[in-house]
């Protein structure tokens, strides 16, 4: 199981999410730079947090055609698992890999705080029983307010596509979603940071659940060694 | 030749940034407001002409990079093609 971390200039979650995966799962874990145009030997590609291209023109707007993404693509549709944090949502979503947009907090605040998140059942991979039923995740965006139209947004609840809901929505987002996965259930992107939440001194410790229950999407025998 | 590309929320779509300006306008003593919607004009300048070709390839820049189509809706204006 080999995870690989990119790295965009502007990124500022990659060591976070680097240490997630590497420590916190003690699974094989690299960096990729944005200017690679190939995965080698990739099980999980992990987009992280941060402010890619500084943010410029929309967030992730830019990141999305760095050379990395073709590639990241290509991954996603023989199935491979993809995993978006905070900006690596973004970028997600304007690499049209996920559905909708996220758009200026309604409170026109960057918010900086952890959330209750309340676990919706989204498939064999993310639901209550793989992550429990509620986790509780720091978040800190000033863009995190999702929209989808309204055909977009029918679809994904039918699907069962949402993954979390903010318990208390900080960010104005449509019902209240924080994260959300791909029709298939190989791609998945979430405001909320798993990467800020897996030591003893982080708020919890919840980021493990979400990280494995990603990867059980391809790997069900994870799940296993967390019981253990 | 010169571009002019407008890029503005759509209608639908929720405008924190406009409903915060319009609020500001109010206070400063605007009467009568109905709307503000903050948007952003991208600038281009260019050699070459005007041409179908060219206005199919401006168009999918504008959809692809420029403006997002989930949120976000745009016109170009284009003068000295």
């Amino acid at each position: 199981m080999n995870i690989s971390v990119l790295q965009f200039p502007g990124s500022n979650c990659d060591q976070d999410a680097f240490q997630l995966f590497a420590s916190g799962l003690g699974l094989p874990t690299r960096f990729v730079w944005h200017k690679e145009k190939r995965l080698v030997d990739t099980d999980l590609v992990v987009v992280p947090g941060g402010f890619a291209y500084g943010d410029y023109l929309r967030c992730g707007a830019i990141a999305r055609f760095s050379p990395i993404m073709g590639a990241v693509r290509e991954h996603a549709e023989r199935g491979g698992l993809v995993l978006g944090i905070c900006n690596g949502f973004q970028i997600l979503c304007e690499a049209g890999l996920l559905p909708g947009a996220l758009i200026r907090n309604s409170s026109l605040e960057y918010r900086c705080i952890t959330c209750d998140l309340a676990v919706e059942d989204a498939g064999v991979a993310f639901n209550t029983r793989t992550v429990g039923r509620r986790v509780r995740m720091p978040i800190g965006h000033g863009e995190g307010n999702f929209r989808i139209d309204e055909a977009g947004l029918e679809r994904l609840e039918t699907n069962r596509q949402i993954l979390l809901r903010y318990v208390d929505n900080p960010n104005g987002s449509l019902r209240s979603i924080a994260g959300i996965r791909n029709e298939e259930g190989n791609v998945f992107g979430m405001m909320p940071h798993p990467d800020r939440c897996f030591e003893r001194f982080h708020p919890s410790r919840d980021g493990i659940k979400v990280a494995r229950a990603v990867l059980s999407k391809r790997f069900p025998e994870i799940l296993k060694e967390s019981a253990a | 030749m010169k571009i002019k590309v407008f890029v503005t929320p759509k209608k639908n779509v929720l405008d924190p940034q406009g409903v915060a300006v319009g609020h500001a306008l109010e206070s400063l003593g605007l009467l009568g407001l109905r709307s503000t919607r903050v948007g952003k004009v991208i600038e281009l300048e260019l050699d070459g002409g005007d041409s179908p070709q060219f206005r199919a390839q401006l168009d999918k820049l504008c959809r692809d990079l420029l403006s997002n189509p989930v949120i976000e809706d745009y016109h170009c204006e284009i003068t000295g093609g």
